[in-house]
């Protein structure tokens, strides 16, 4: 059992959650990824770290809440205890000194990008962190993100931001300005990172993306994660979760994501009965 | 691979000993061996094929105590047997059966577990017919052998339904702190064995059960959650402490278990990634591993969904590609969960498939079907990205290959469409790599398999053992414990040594 420390909601349907886990947090490297179960009834769902504490013991990730065990987490208070919170797990992010980095995240991704991009930054990087979200009233850690970057963009769909605008367009105009770019790194829905990987492909910029296909366990046993990266089948939980933007088959993630659409909303509804009569 | 095939000589002198005992002696004499061959097999009672295709409860309801006491009979108590030299872990397969015969079935069982701490599991999963029955007297004697594994059942549950679960006694605690990596069926035998010689004994479980195959992969109606349970819980009682959550490599690496004063190590991480065959359509939703498919179900109780969160893809046209027990398990639970066809798609034919004969002939009488020497080519689409055909092709069985079946061979223009909903892969996987990926000093085999010493189960690292599908790919949950005995014997050896220093 871990112990819960703290749940926020940051923004409507995306919620901080910081959980007891001294030592996760004593291996934990940016980029790698938790497995939890919100009870004994839950899935398995496994959340990018967005930042622990090594002194206090926690582990911080941040839970976009959209079927039935992502709604019990966003239910769980301080003290509570969930019976599963496994980790680290994947492999870390490739930190080193590349010169300008592109730190690209939406919704839940806007604090997974948040532990790669200090550590780009600490590795002497200029980091440029492009923040996207729906709208004005989505937007969270954004005070995190300039401590770290040298540059913050952030788009949205409203006209609140720099720019009435969609991600990779930001992106695409930033390398069209010739901005000398070696590498980005994208996190959020496959669907941002799919169009990042995209922008990208033409100026042949390596691109990272930090694939999220359905997991189960997490450690390499069930296969339930892979992925079709440059022709071969990749097993996200141990190969990756960071592949090559430009060699994935989004196609088949896009398809694959999707599994489970009619049970998830079969097994919410069901959820709902049982709880909110 | 090195199997045991021969008995140290203290074994020789302590079955020697048993066998020469008064009451074996009178026992022996009380039946005739001629009345004894006569005797017919004992029949395992199980369910109607009809009810428990439906549904999630054990198949086999076991030997009631009068027929367990007819098939003791049936053993002739040889001078020489061989059932002992096919059992992996060496169980004294005469004395326990004998006494079965007399009705002592808690010595029974006392017996047992001298040599085995999991004798309700082995019972339900060894491949007994190709192991102690394939060389047993009385089959050489009648074709027909003892029932030693229904035996080995009915002695175990018979101690847990009557609640007197014996816990032997312990010797005074060593001081040492042996790790085990993994619970499944390799890390437990070894905890037990270790706990047994008064050792310190923690597992290390990366999933949120202890089990390993048999909590994710063997199905209910194989062998119980609760049985299990009651194994893991027996551990407990030996003073074994249970850490789940906890995946060695990850969440510390075997350094750091070492600096938290673990002496020894067991790593029984077993099966890692799943083997596809590499052919076009294989990642369409809907084509499953069978660990996938059976961890949802298992694992995940996917099959009580929506009460569970955990979904599975239900399909009415399921096909099984393999012939394995993971084959038949995965099958079994299609039509279980709901497919009106599930079939099994296997390259060679029935006498070539490696699945124990009693799964098969279940999987018969529950309406699986059968494509033999038939193997997929390719998996078909729709346009939502999900399977709904598998084109095949018909093979012929040429030359024996390495493994002494006969190798399938493709004939040509023979291909053909099968429509299907649901594929599961059932061809085995290869070890975990989360061990060797985050354990450098590991030597490492070309499969990804750690390496072993067989005689000890050492591996390249001081103090740290290895068995069951980490260092053989994928066996079976008997091998696994029989490496782990070993294993296990090695380390308190290992362990003895040490402290004399």
């Amino acid at each position: 059992m871990a112990k819960i420390l703290k749940r926020e909601r940051l923004v409507p349907n995306i919620h901080l959650l910081k959980v007891h886990a001294p030592k996760i947090a004593q291996k934990c490297k940016p980029g790698q990824f938790v497995i939890i179960m919100p009870d004994e009834r839950g899935e398995r769902i496994p959340l990018t770290v967005a930042d622990w504490d090594k002194k206090e013991g926690s582990i911080t990730t941040v839970v976009m809440v959209v079927g039935t065990s992502t709604h019990k987490l966003a239910r769980l208070k301080s003290g509570d205890e969930v019976p599963v919170f496994v980790g680290p797990l994947g492999k870390p992010s490739e930190i080193e000194k590349f010169g300008t980095v592109i730190c690209a995240g939406g919704c839940f991704g806007i604090g997974a990008i948040y532990p790669v991009a200090r550590a780009m930054k600490e590795a002497g990087n200029r980091v440029i962190t492009l923040i996207d979200v729906k709208a004005n009233y989505l937007l969270y850690w954004e005070d995190k993100l300039r401590e770290v970057s040298d540059e913050v963009y952030i788009s949205a769909r409203d006209s609140y931001y720099d720019c009435k605008n969609y991600i990779p367009k930001v992106l695409g105009e930033i390398l069209k300005d010739k901005k000398r770019v070696d590498r980005v790194f994208s996190v959020g829905c496959t669907y941002l990172m799919y169009t990042c990987a995209e922008a990208t492909r033409a100026y042949g910029i390596k691109t990272l993306v930090a694939l999220n296909p359905i997991m189960v366990d997490g450690t390499g046993m069930c296969g339930a994660c892979r992925v079709s990266v440059d022709g071969r089948t990749k097993f996200a939980c141990v190969d990756g979760p960071e592949f090559d933007g430009h060699l994935v088959d989004w196609e088949e993630l896009f398809s694959r994501r999707k599994t489970y659409f009619d049970d998830e909303i079969e097994s919410l509804c069901y959820w709902e009965r049982e709880n909110f009569p | 691979m090195a199997e045991k095939n021969a008995l140290s000589p203290e074994v020789k002198e302590r079955l020697r000993k048993g066998f020469s005992e008064d009451w074996r002696k009178e026992l022996r004499k009380s039946i005739p061996a001629k009345e004894r061959m006569k005797m017919r097999r004992q029949k395992m009672p199980e369910r109607e094929p009809e009810e428990r295709n439906k549904d999630f409860h054990e198949v086999n309801l076991g030997l009631n105590e009068k027929a367990a006491v007819r098939e003791a009979q049936r053993c002739l108590d040889c001078a020489n047997p061989q059932c002992i030299l096919g059992c992996p872990v060496g169980i004294d397969i005469p004395a326990f059966i004998k006494l079965i015969e007399i009705g002592d079935f808690v010595q029974s069982v006392r017996k047992i577990k001298e040599t085995n701490s999991l004798p309700a599991i082995c019972g339900r999963v060894c491949p007994q017919e190709s192991q102690c029955e394939a060389v047993c007297t009385t089959k050489k004697a009648t074709g027909v052998s003892v029932a030693i594994g229904n035996l080995e059942r009915f002695a175990s549950d018979y101690e847990r339904i009557k609640g007197e679960v014996y816990i032997p006694s312990i010797p005074p605690s060593t001081g040492h702190k042996v790790a085990i990596i993994g619970a499944g069926p390799a890390g437990l035998t070894a905890a037990g064995d270790l706990a047994m010689k008064g050792h310190q004994v923690t597992i290390f479980e990366a999933l949120h059960e202890a089990g390993g195959v048999l909590v994710y992969g063997i199905p209910e109606f194989r062998l119980p959650k609760g049985i299990l349970q009651s194994e893991v819980d027996y551990l407990k009682k030996l003073g074994v402490e249970l850490r789940t959550n906890f995946i060695v490599g990850l969440t510390a690496t075997i350094d750091d278990l070492k600096r938290e004063g673990f002496e020894a190590f067991f790593i029984g991480s077993g099966a890692g990634l799943p083997s596809f065959m590499r052919i076009p359509g294989e990642n369409l939703v809907g084509v499953y591993s069978a660990n996938e498919y059976l961890t949802r179900v298992n694992l995940m109780r996917a099959y009580a969904f929506p009460k569970y969160d955990t979904p599975v893809y239900l399909g009415k046209r399921a096909a099984v590609i393999g012939g394995g027990n993971v084959a038949m398990d995965s099958v079994r639970t299609a039509q279980r969960l709901g497919a009106e066809k599930a079939t099994i798609v296997y390259r060679r034919s029935l006498v070539e498939m490696p699945a124990r004969v009693e799964e098969v002939k279940h999987a018969e009488e529950e309406g699986i079907e059968f494509h033999f020497l038939t193997a997929p080519v390719r998996y078909i689409g729709d346009d939502k990205g999900r399977v709904r055909a598998m084109e095949c092709i018909q093979m012929r069985l040429g030359e024996p290959d390495s493994s002494g079946r006969r190798r399938p061979v493709p004939i040509e223009g023979s291909e053909f469409t099968m429509e299907v909903d649901l594929v599961v892969v059932a061809i085995g996987q290869s070890p975990n790599p989360l061990i060797p990926q985050t354990t450098p000093q590991l030597k490492v085999g070309k499969w990804g398999n750690i390496e072993v010493d067989w005689d000890t189960m050492a591996t390249s690292m001081e103090g740290v053992y290895a068995g069951g599908d980490i260092i053989r790919g994928g066996a079976t949950v008997i091998l696994a414990m029989g490496d782990a005995r070993i294993a296990a014997d090695s380390i308190h050896q290992y362990l003895s040594n040490k402290k004399r220093k």
